[in-house]
C-alpha cells in the first residue's frame, strides 16, 4: 500500500517541504501538490518529453521519477526560468523566432534547452536537434525552436564577453 | 496513465536488499525506472512491492580493478558516456552510449538496468555480449558470476532468479593494436534500433587478425555473436578482410519481424549494420591509409 511521507527539497532555489504519495510520480505531485502547473504531462511514459524538468543539474523526465526520490535535490521547473516577471533570454526568444503555437510541448523544451546551453554554450544546430531528440512538439515544428535556441545561446556568448550580468 | 498501487521500499545495504528480494512477494527492483515506470504507468505490470536500490552505497560507479573495468549496476549512462576510464579503454562502449535514448532519459537510466531489462535492441547489454562481460550477481544466496553467453536468456529475460540482483558489469578491455566499429539504424535519433552491430578486429606486426568478435543487436531476441565467422577472420590478412564471410553470416541470423519491418528487411539491415562496422574496425587500424 501505498503512504504519504514527507520530503524536504530545493524547488526554484526556495527550500520546501512535500507531503508526498509515495506512489505518485515528480510530475504530478509537482502539479498537484506543491501548485507548480507548468510542467505538462503528455504521454507519462517518457516519450514526449513535455514533463521534463532540471534536478541535481540534469534534465530529467519527471513522469518516470517517483516524487519521494526527490527527497533531498534541486529541482528547476519553467516557473524558475523567468526573473521577478522578467522572461529569460531564451523565453524571448521562443516568442521572437515563433517556437510555440499552442504552448504544450515549451516547458519541457524550455528546461531541455537550459540544461543543453549550461552543458554546451556554443551549440552546432546537430548539437541542438539531437538534444530535443527527447521533446516532441506536434504543432509547431522544430524549425522556430532550433533558431531560437542558437539566437539564445548567441545572445548569452555576446553577454557574457560583454561581461555583462546574464539574465 | 497512473501506475497501480505499490508498497515502497527503500533499502540502505545490499544486505537489506537480499532480505526483502528473499522475503517479498511480485517484488520488483527499481533503477532508473526509464523502462519499469513506463511499464507500470501503462499497467502491463503491477508489482505490489517496488524495491528502489537508488539509495544503495557501493551500486554506482566506474573503478579499475587490476586489468578489469567494474561498473556497477547502479551507475547511470550519462556517468558511462562522461567517463575518461570509458573514454580511454572502452571506447566502442562509449561509441554505443550515444545512441542509447535522450539526454533525459540517461540522466536516470542505468547500465544495470538495461542489462536486467534486456531489450533485443538495447546497446549496452549488446555491448557486454561483444565484449564477454562478466555479470556478478548477488543475493540471500550469496554471489555468484554470470558470463555474458549465459546472460541472455531470450526476450526481456536475463539469467536472474526472482531473489537476485545484479550488483555490477565487469569488462576486461582489449590491448594492444586493436580497432574497433559501431554503427545502428533508428527511425529516428534517440529511438531503439531496429538493427545494430560492433564489430572488433586485433591485428599483430604482420597484419595477420589474431582476434575478432563480431555481433548483431536487435535483429534476434537476443544479440548474437558471429563465432564461425570470427574464427574464420583469425589468422587471415587485414589488407584481405573477406566482408562476404561476415555479412552471409548475418543472413543466417534468425530474424524477428514486427508492425514496422519484415524479418528479411531486418535481417538484411544486420547485414549492413555488421559490413560497416566491421569496415570500420578495420580503417581505424588502418588510419586513413585505405
Ligand atoms: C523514450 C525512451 C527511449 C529509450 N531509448 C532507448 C534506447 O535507444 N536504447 C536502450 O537501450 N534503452 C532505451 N530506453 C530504455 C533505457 O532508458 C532504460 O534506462 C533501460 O532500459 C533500463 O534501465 P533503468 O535503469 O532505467 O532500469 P529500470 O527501468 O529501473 O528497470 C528495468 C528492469 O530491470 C530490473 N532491474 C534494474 N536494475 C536491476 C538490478 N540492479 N538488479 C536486478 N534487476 C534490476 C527492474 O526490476 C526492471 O525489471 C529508452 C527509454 C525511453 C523512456
Ligand atoms: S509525460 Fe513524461 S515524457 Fe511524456
Ligand atoms: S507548440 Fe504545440 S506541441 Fe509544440
Amino acid at each position: 500500500m501505498s503512504r504519504t511521507v514527507s520530503i524536504q527539497l530545493t524547488i526554484n532555489g526556495r527550500a520546501t517541504s512535500l507531503d508526498v504519495d509515495t506512489r505518485v510520480n515528480l510530475a504530478d505531485t509537482l502539479r498537484h501538490v506543491a501548485g507548480l502547473t507548468g510542467t505538462h504531462v503528455g504521454c507519462e511514459h517518457g516519450v514526449c518529453g513535455a514533463c521534463t524538468v532540471i534536478v541535481d543539474n540534469r534534465p530529467v523526465r519527471s513522469c518516470l521519477m517517483l516524487a519521494v526520490q526527490a527527497e533531498g535535490t534541486n529541482i528547476e521547473t519553467i516557473e524558475g526560468l523567468a526573473n521577478n516577471g522578467e522572461l529569460s533570454t531564451l523565453q524571448k526568444a521562443f516568442s521572437e523566432h515563433h517556437a510555440l503555437q499552442c504552448g504544450f510541448c515549451t516547458p519541457g523544451m524550455l528546461m531541455t534547452i537550459e540544461s543543453l546551453l549550461r552543458e554546451t554554450p556554443d551549440p552546432t544546430e546537430e548539437d541542438v536537434r539531437i538534444a530535443l531528440s527527447g521533446n516532441l512538439c506536434r504543432c509547431t515544428g522544430y524549425q522556430g525552436i532550433v533558431e531560437a535556441t542558437l539566437a539564445t545561446a548567441k545572445t548569452l556568448r555576446q553577454e557574457k564577453a560583454l561581461g555583462a550580468v546574464a539574465p | 496513465m497512473k501506475a497501480s498501487d505499490f508498497t515502497y521500499h527503500r533499502p540502505s545495504s545490499a544486505q537489506e536488499l537480499a532480505g526483502l528480494l528473499a522475503s517479498l512477494e511480485n517484488a520488483k527492483v527499481l533503477a532508473g525506472g526509464q523502462s519499469l515506470m513506463p511499464m507500470m504507468n501503462l499497467r502491463l505490470l503491477a508489482p505490489e512491492h517496488l524495491i528502489d536500490i537508488n539509495k544503495i552505497p557501493g551500486l554506482a560507479g566506474i573503478r579499475r580493478d587490476g586489468d578489469v573495468i567494474e561498473i556497477g549496476a547502479m551507475t547511470r549512462q550519462v556517468d558511462v558516456l562522461e567517463s575518461e576510464i570509458i573514454a580511454k579503454d572502452l571506447p566502442v562502449l562509449k561509441a554505443a552510449l550515444e545512441h542509447v535514448g535522450h539526454v533525459q532519459t540517461r540522466s536516470r537510466g542505468t547500465f544495470g538496468g538495461s542489462c536486467c531489462h534486456l531489450d533485443p535492441a538495447a546497446e549496452q547489454p549488446a555491448l557486454c555480449r561483444l565484449l564477454d562481460a562478466e555479470f556478478r550477481v548477488n543475493g540471500a544466496r550469496g554471489i555468484r558470476v554470470v558470463q555474458a553467453a549465459d546472460w541472455f536468456q531470450g526476450m526481456l529475460e536475463s539469467a536472474l532468479a526472482e531473489d537476485e540482483f545484479l550488483e555490477a558489469i565487469r569488462i576486461k578491455p582489449w590491448t594492444g593494436s586493436y580497432g574497433y566499429g559501431f554503427e545502428e539504424y533508428a527511425r529516428r535519433h534517440g529511438d531503439f534500433a531496429i538493427a545494430g552491430a560492433a564489430a572488433m578486429l586485433a591485428v599483430d606486426e604482420t597484419q595477420s587478425i589474431t582476434r575478432a568478435a563480431l555481433m548483431i543487436f536487435g535483429v534476434e531476441a537476443s544479440p548474437a555473436r558471429l563465432a564461425n565467422a570470427e574464427a574464420a577472420l583469425v589468422g587471415t590478412k587485414l589488407p584481405d578482410l573477406d566482408v562476404a564471410i561476415v555479412t552471409s553470416a548475418a543472413r543466417g541470423l534468425e530474424a524477428m519481424s514486427d508492425v514496422h519491418v519484415s524479418a528479411d528487411y531486418r535481417s538484411h539491415l544486420g547485414s549492413v549494420m555488421i559490413k560497416r562496422a566491421l569496415l570500420k574496425a578495420k580503417q581505424h587500424l588502418t588510419g586513413s591509409s585505405t
